[in-house]
């Protein structure tokens, strides 16, 4: 009895993510029943599990609810401006290329303000795994559209319903060239962990769009029930398609979510076919930043 | 430190100030530049982007410059020196991250080859109407460091300059060139790099167990850590207290932003760089930098031939301004006269450090092209009447 008592105590002083987070920071700003904590403790869990080197692991966030994210992880981790984390990434990935660099932000940050270097660094292939948590809704300032926002759905500056349509991110990715592209809802716990794992340990641009609640403002507009109704909605009708058309992952009003891994495929990243063709060019002319960083040394 | 010779191209070598610009960021150690295409200081990125293959830099050219500023904040967190280089517009987009480069205390160079304003402005031509906005143009309170360079030679000297001065209080450093002295081309000379001091990236000794990224120990620029060394610390643009985490209240606000004011305000006496001439017994002072600094000269000769005794200084750092040099002057002559290319921007940083004691004279000009030394004279003489 007595040492059933003692491991429980054990468990509840060191819960098993507790080294990859700021535990000092804990409790964290998001809402109870919202998607991202899950999103976080599954990537913590990744990290763990992959055996990737920490002290040379960063995350990089933008601003907003998932923007959060990087003042949790107990990295190298920077909280940057709005739609900016891409490229801040770019910057920590070819100052020092030996650095495994992750962008964990939201939708609204990095497929809204900050689409455009979306778009370029998938086009690049520059070697960061993007997630991004897809709420539907800007969270943080109080429920406005967002670029992800479903067709008819209610949000505070869509009082009437939304009559924009919205990205399917997972197509966007893949068509501007992401080698790695993903997508889970939070209640689909191992297999995001897993792509998560998996995207770890692979290179160039990966994409993983993770689907989360956001029940203090876009299931009270759209009165779509507490957090449990919006995990049983995600039960019923989350479709596991792996390796569908990505044409087909749009995301309508309260429609199926296909989830899976659309895509998965190695070619040279951004840093690959710089190397590559400058020692074809230049051949021993050609040196390249170190590994460790182009900080200049006495 | 004494530079890595690999970016240093020593010699005697007829350059344009864009060009020398480059040269003179490669001489000072500079091994990342992220940058997007614009009119008139391209060929700054054009340089380096030949040359950074041979010398272990990496250049990338950036969907647009939000990015760029945003891609060199985050290279600099790998103890990489870094660069971007724009012009007005630009710079208008760049001012977001710069704020951020400023808040988390990241050393960084901007160029800014000006041209005519606002807007697309006059593309092609000079301005030197970037002057506040290099000082003021990112929302919220901050203090950061602006040279202007008038030749091709300075654009080379005073870019290592810049980045020592980033990397000792760790600024972004705005780097206020103008299409005249970015596209003049005149002798310039590289020493080698053994006569090339370099200030590098002072490292934290701390464990990273002790670590704080903003603790200052009464000093006011914090010890780094470079991201991917171990120390896995969280640095924000939020306030933030020395741990780096956000701490929304007054009280950290105050310690926090003070801060980035007073260390370089409380060194403001290190920074100011500026050349003074026959300030002693003067009625008049031109006070004057850049491209606008040579032009001075004709219209300050035509005056002293007419009899005013015309003293000059003239600005090397811009930012912080030389105020207290300028609040003594101001008690023993009658005027100050500023030309610049704008319609009155450093001649208020002027009026505000006379206060009422010398008059403030400005000769002003759109942008397009440069003053008439004439007009100047004219304005030396009015001033001494």
């Amino acid at each position: 009895m007595s040492e059933v008592m003692e491991q429980t105590e054990a468990a509840i002083e060191e819960h098993p993510v507790a080294p990859f987070l700021r535990m000092d920071r804990i409790p964290h700003i998001w809402c109870p029943t919202c998607g991202i904590g899950t999103a976080v403790k599954c990537f913590a869990t990744a990290l763990e599990e992959s055996k990737v080197d920490l002290d040379k692991t960063c995350v990089v966030s933008g601003i907003g609810c998932t923007g959060r994210v990087a003042g949790y992880m107990k990295l190298d981790a920077f909280h940057s401006t709005h739609g900016r984390a891409i490229p801040f990434a770019t910057g920590l990935k070819l100052g020092r290329p030996e650095l495994l660099v992750i962008v964990f932000s939201g939708d609204g940050d990095l497929a809204g303000i900050g689409g455009n270097h979306f778009i370029h660094a998938a086009r690049r292939n520059m070697d960061l795994l993007v997630i991004l948590v897809n709420n539907f809704i800007y969270g943080m300032t109080g429920g406005q559209n967002a670029p992800t926002t479903p067709l008819t759905a209610k949000t505070s500056t869509m009082p009437y319903g939304n009559y924009e349509r919205p990205f399917n991110l997972p197509h966007l990715a893949a068509s501007c060239g992401a080698t790695y592209v993903a997508r889970w809802t939070s209640l689909h716990i191992r297999r995001m962990t897993k792509s998560f794992k998996e995207a770890l340990n692979r290179k160039g641009f990966r994409f993983i769009e993770i689907i989360a609640p956001c029940s203090t403002l876009y299931a009270r507009l759209n009165k779509l029930g507490t957090g449990f109704n919006l995990m049983q909605f995600y039960h019923d009708n989350a479709e596991i398609r792996h390796g569908a058309d990505t044409r087909d992952l749009d995301i309508g009003y309260q429609d199926e979510i296909i989830c899976g891994k659309f895509i998965d495929e190695e070619r040279p990243t951004f840093l690959d076919m710089m190397h590559e063709h400058y020692n074809k060019v230049l051949g021993d002319r050609y040196m390249p930043t170190p590994r460790e960083g182009g900080m200049i040394h006495e | 430190m004494k530079t890595d010779p690999a970016g240093v191209l020593t010699g005697a070598h007829y350059l344009d100030g864009d060009f020398a610009c480059g040269e003179g960021a490669m001489a000072a150690g500079c091994r990342f530049v992220a940058g997007y295409p614009i009119t008139p200081s391209t060929e700054v990125v054009e340089r380096i982007s030949r040359r950074f293959p041979m010398m272990g830099g990496t250049f990338i050219q950036m969907e647009d410059e939000l990015a760029s500023m945003a891609a060199i904040v985050g290279a600099s967190w790998t103890g990489t020196k870094s660069l971007t280089v724009t012009s007005g517009p630009g710079f208008s987009l760049m001012m977001e991250n710069i704020g951020l480069g400023a808040m988390m205390e990241t050393p960084c160079v901007v160029v800014n080859v000006q041209r005519g304003g606002p807007s697309t402005g006059l593309p092609t031509m000079t301005g030197q109407a970037d002057m506040m906005q290099a000082r003021w143009g990112s929302h919220g309170d901050y203090e950061l460091i602006a040279l202007s360079p008038q030749s091709p030679q300075e654009a080379f000297d005073l870019m290592i300059e810049a980045f020592n001065l980033s990397e000792l209080y760790r600024v972004p450093v705005m780097f206020m060139m103008d299409e005249c002295v970015g596209h003049m081309t005149e002798k310039v000379i590289i020493p080698p790099a053994d006569e090339i001091e370099v200030v590098p990236r002072k490292l934290t000794a701390q464990t990273p167990e002790e670590f704080r990224p903003y603790r200052v120990d009464g000093n006011l620029v914090p010890e780094f850590a470079r991201a991917g060394d171990g120390y896995r610390f969280h640095t924000t643009g939020l306030t933030h207290d020395d741990r780096g985490y956000p701490v929304m209240s007054a009280e950290c606000q105050e310690v926090c932003v003070r801060r980035l004011l007073d260390k370089i305000t409380n060194n403001a006496d290190k920074i100011v760089h500026f050349e003074e001439e026959d300030t002693d017994g003067a009625d008049v002072v031109v006070v004057t930098y850049g491209i606008t600094a040579r032009v001075a000269r004709a219209g300050i000769d035509l005056a002293r031939k007419k009899g005013v005794k015309v003293g000059v200084i003239r600005l090397i750092v811009c930012w912080p301004f030389p105020e207290k040099r300028i609040r003594e002057l101001s008690g023993n002559i009658k005027a100050f006269v500023v030309p610049e290319i704008n319609y009155g921007q450093m001649v208020l940083e002027v009026e505000r450090c006379a206060a009422g004691r010398a008059a403030a004279v400005l000769v002003p000009h759109g942008g397009g092209g440069v003053h008439d030394p004439s007009d100047i004279c004219d304005a030396i003489l009015g001033a001494a009447k």
